[in-house]
């Protein structure tokens, strides 16, 4: 490990992707490229909290059927959610025999399950980890901000929880193109914003943090990937996150840069204001389009950096501001 | 890794800057318009009741008005269209009586998955509660306030 | 039935009160719940005072239907107790006062909440 970043000696095939989208999702630009949709975000379930599962179970299923591998091929799943105690991944890994790490990061939570899957499978630990992660929107505006029928605006800061689940499978016996070649680990970092609608400020700072440490350590610039992609910044957030950049000399504008808040809504037409946001951001957008175009080969080296904002609905009302976390994950065609 | 103060000032300022604008204009004609058209709703239901029962006194078609007022945003809120009003009016439908009855709708239908008693009952007043409190203890001080008053007078 | 006049009057009360909610909704931060207090506590104040009278004789329901108007029935409640009862009144007299507001809110909230459930967004 050279300062925060892994540099894999054995680069780990992505070797499989899957995706479930929600149905505002599903109507979204990215549409055609998730491999599910559901039209009713409440599955049938009693409750959403119990959709989010059912979700994640079948996001689960699916991949296992689509690479043809049964639950006893998988070594162990890194997962987790948005929910409280990360039930969701809990409850959905009480339907499988498969090894479990619950983890989260918030909405970083994709990022830090590739680096640790990735980590084992390049050391000869595990050969095959399934990488996954849930949100939830109804779940997740219970949970963190206010009653679904309450009748208030939202402020033109906010961010729209996306609804999905989805899955990576790596792999050391299935090889693809597609590998993890190195990882930056983030750190947390909190530069005072205490708005807990305005997430992507919030977070730009760790996500400038992470970028910066993850070019410095592999000894590149920022024209060296094709695209470098954060989680779930928002409008505001990238705005931030150029300016942020930009005072410590690198210029986002030379590179190729977007954030997958940004292309999964159509933020003028599905009122999401900022953009979309949560656990599956980044993962719904990675494993559906981003996928696609590395299998394509029109994106050859891509650096994903999923941000998460660590903020608990007590922490805000306590007027804590919101430390944030990123993870660099570089991802090339070889 | 954290700024100190200065750096957190400088930070904050930034991200006020960088901020969306908000449309003042749209989002106060809104509230206006529907502040307004509740109230005379308000007004309506008042001198509908006075018509059909002269002989209730002001403070009762005032009572009555208020349930009415606070059924009919129930069944709104209750069948799902009250939040959407709220997005478009903003304070328009926060400020009436209406806010206060959504607030508590809204919460209790939130959680009536985790049980009635535990889950719909315990998070009723989630919103309103401090309304309620602030409210009650505001009107014994001013009561006591006059009392106390009244002692020297 | 009140005249067009009247109902114009309701309409402008009603309608600059909820704009300066919306003011404060727009250049603060504050949210749903703040903004109720607020507005109460404005009318307990103002009722207090006895300024609320006038507001109300103008703006009729445009004074009573928004929560300053649920502030200012408690606020006269707790003075009328006060009078009629002594010091007792302070307590009672705003409750009572304000029973249709809150039992109502109450009762029909439970009712409704039984029967309803939360929607996709």
């Amino acid at each position: 490990m050279k300062n925060h970043t892994i540099i894999f000696d054995n680069p780990v095939s992505i070797s499989a992707t899957t995706t479930i989208a929600g149905p505002k999702e599903g109507e979204g630009p990215l549409h055609k490229y998730f491999h599910n949709i559901i039209k009713d975000d409440l599955l049938g379930q009693k409750s959403y909290e119990l959709a989010e599962i059912k979700m994640h179970i079948y996001a689960i299923r699916n991949l296992l059927n689509n690479a043809h591998l049964t639950q006893e091929d998988i070594d162990c799943i890194f997962s987790g959610d948005l929910l409280d105690e990360i039930i969701g991944s809990n409850y959905t890994m009480r339907e499988y025999d498969i090894p479990f790490f619950g983890l989260y990061n918030a909405c970083a939570t994709f990022g830090e399950a590739l680096i640790m899957g990735a980590t084992m499978i390049s050391n000869g630990v595990m050969e095959r980890v399934i990488c996954s992660t849930t949100s939830h929107f109804s779940t997740a505006e219970r949970q963190y901000r206010n009653p679904l029928e309450l009748g208030s605006q939202r402020p033109p800061v906010a961010q729209w929880t996306v609804t999905g689940a989805g899955c990576s499978l790596l792999s050391s016996k299935e090889n693809s193109k597609i590998k993890i070649t190195s990882a930056t680990i983030g750190r947390v970092v909190d530069y005072g914003v205490t708005d807990a609608n305005n997430m992507g400020s919030a977070m730009a700072p760790a996500a400038m943090d992470t970028i910066i440490t993850h070019l410095k350590d592999t000894n590149r610039d920022l024209d060296y990937y094709d695209l470098i992609l954060t989680g779930d910044l928002g409008q505001a957030g990238v705005r931030m996150l150029t300016k942020l950049m930009k005072e410590k000399n690198y210029d986002l504008n030379i590179t190729n840069y977007d954030d997958c808040g940004v292309l999964i809504f159509n933020t003028e037409f599905q009122k999401t204001e900022q953009g979309g946001s949560g656990a599956a951001c980044s993962n719904l957008v990675f494993n559906s389009y981003i996928y696609k175009q590395l299998k394509l080969g029109k994106l050859k080296k891509v650096l994903l950096v999923p941000t998460g904002a660590l903020v608990s609905k007590i922490s805000s009302l306590q007027g804590e501001s919101i430390p944030a976390i990123a993870h660099a994950i570089a991802i090339e065609v070889m | 890794m954290k700024l100190d103060d200065k750096g957190k000032k400088a930070y904050l300022k930034m991200v006020k800057d960088e901020m969306p604008p908000t449309k003042h204009l749209a989002t106060m004609s809104k509230a206006f318009i529907l502040g307004g058209t509740i109230c005379c709703i308000g007004q309506a239901i008042s001198d509908l009741l006075h018509l059909a029962m002269p002989t209730l006194s002001e403070k009762d078609i005032g009572s009555y008005t208020i349930l009415i007022i606070i059924a009919i945003t129930g069944l709104l809120t209750g069948i799902g269209v009250y939040d959407k009003i709220g997005n478009w009016g903003g304070a328009g439908s926060i400020v009436p009586i209406t806010g206060f009855a959504n607030s508590i709708v809204s919460s209790s239908i939130e959680r009536k998955r985790e049980g009635v008693i535990l889950g719909l009952c315990s998070n009723m007043f989630s919103v309103a509660g401090p309304v309620i409190v602030i409210g009650i203890t505001s009107s014994v001080i001013v009561g006591l306030i006059y009392w106390i008053i009244g002692l020297f007078a | 039935m009140s005249s067009i006049l009247t109902y114009l009057q309701v309409f402008v009360v009603g309608a600059l009160i909820c704009t300066f909610g919306q003011v404060l909704i727009n250049f603060t931060k504050l949210t749903t719940a703040r903004i109720l207090v607020i507005f109460l506590l404005i009318g307990v104040f103002l009722e207090a005072i006895g300024v609320f009278d006038i507001i109300k004789e103008f703006g009729k329901a445009g004074a009573t239907i928004p929560i300053v108007g649920f502030g200012s029935t408690l606020a006269k409640g707790a003075i009328e107790g006060v009078k009629e009862r002594g010091l007792i009144g302070a307590i009672v007299g705003g409750v009572e006062a304000s029973g249709a507001g809150l039992g109502g809110a109450i009762v029909i909230g439970f009712v409704v909440s039984l029967f309803s459930k939360s929607k996709t967004k």
